[in-house]
């Protein structure tokens, strides 16, 4: 039996896809089987962070309609062993995924996979409520920023009333807390709101803070999930929020601002 | 002088992070609020104010309405602040 993650947020923008890319690559580093589903329909990006565009033979919706088994639609990552990604389809039809085809679908990875993460679209619409229906766990990626927390707060909200666990009575959706795109020194100048502000207000455990990182930039410029790159701190903070998922407890870096030396202070760089 | 040192490192520790956590507070618990009521609850709101607004001139954001639920009944609250004159 696999365990269904959502990876999710409302606001577009926020670094699902990122986040998706980093931690499914993280999951399989540490030997789990993993599958990434791609359900931004129309919108298809999981394909391009991962580097397997070219690879793209049948999508979701072909096996959703039966015009391609989930073995033909699957994509073996070529760098990291136990590692499949599931590709969106590029159709305008937005009510391509149904309930019955995603349900269908999932059980059949349930089947052989450990993890099955779902990459959600942004809004609140059909493919974000089909993406967190089935989970049993919610990544919930926010930025420091008022209409991100505002939205995550929604999506929290849907997750609690919506979700199928939710309707079923069963016991709730795990909720994780990833805050991404931190920057210590303006949280230290009072201009970002901090990670004790963010947790205040959505009241959900912490999984990890990803720092704001010019490294992101470059792994998806090359098709590199960023937590394959030992040098950057984004990587390093996704290897740990992993861990975190794994049940181990460690300890949140990245998120003090860097002591500047006194050359640098002076030739202020 | 000595007043603007200290304004200065005022606004500092003041800065607009918590504008944005106070104003954040106050959003996210209406719309908690908000999300527990059943559906018809924004429609029923905008029936009474058409029924009020018959009478004397209110806004909708005159007109509280809100449903409280205790073990064996609900109690349905409505508040209307008329203008004073
Ligand atoms: N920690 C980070 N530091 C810097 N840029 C980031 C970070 N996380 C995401 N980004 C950038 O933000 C943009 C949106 O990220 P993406 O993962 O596509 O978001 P979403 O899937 O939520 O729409 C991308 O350009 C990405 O490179
Ligand atoms: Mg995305």
């Amino acid at each position: 039996m696999a365990k269904i993650i959502v990876i999710t947020s409302g606001k577009g923008g926020v670094g699902k896809t990122t986040s998706a890319a980093a931690i499914g690559t993280g999951l399989a580093q540490q030997g789990h089987k993993t599958v990434i589903i791609d359900f931004d329909v129309g919108l298809r990006n999981l394909d391009l962070i991962m580097d397997c565009e070219r690879r793209v033979v049948y999508d979701f919706v072909n096996v959703i309609e039966k015009d391609a088994t989930l073995n033909q639609a699957l994509i073996k990552d070529k760098r990291v062993e136990n590692l499949f990604i599931l590709p969106a389809s590029q159709t305008k039809d937005k009510d391509a995924l149904t309930l019955e085809g995603v349900e269908r679908i999932l059980a059949e990875l349930s089947e052989s996979f450990d993890f099955i993460l779902c990459d959600s679209p942004a809004g609140i619409e059909q493919g974000a409520y089909l993406a967190l229906y089935f989970a049993d766990a919610a990544v919930i990626v926010t930025n420091p920023e008022v209409s991100s927390v505002r939205d995550s707060d929604r999506i929290i909200g849907l997750l609690q009333s919506k979700s199928r666990r939710a309707e079923k009575g069963e016991a709730p959706v795990e909720e994780h807390l990833l805050l991404t795109r931190y920057n210590p020194e303006r949280v230290e100048n009072g201009e970002m709101l901090s990670i004790e502000d963010v947790k205040d207000i959505l009241a959900i455990p912490l999984l990890g803070v990803i720092p704001e990182s010019e490294s992101v930039l470059a792994a998806s410029n090359k098709g590199i999930p960023v937590i394959l790159n030992d040098d950057s701190n984004a990587g390093k903070a996704y290897a740990d929020a992993v861990s975190r998922f794994l049940g181990e407890e460690v300890k949140h870096r990245f998120i003090e601002p860097e002591k500047k030396s006194l050359l640098r202070r002076v030739f202020g760089r | 002088m000595n007043v603007s040192i200290f304004n200065y490192f005022r606004s500092r520790d003041k800065g607009s992070a918590s504008i944005a956590k106070e104003r954040l507070q106050i959003v996210v618990a209406h719309e908690r609020k908000q999300r527990n009521q059943p559906d018809f609850i924004p429609q029923l709101k905008r029936d009474i104010l058409d029924v009020i607004a018959k009478y004397v001139q209110v806004d909708q954001e005159d007109i509280s309405v809100s449903l409280d639920k205790s073990d064996n009944c609900s109690i349905l609250e409505l508040n209307v602040t008329l203008p004073s004159a």
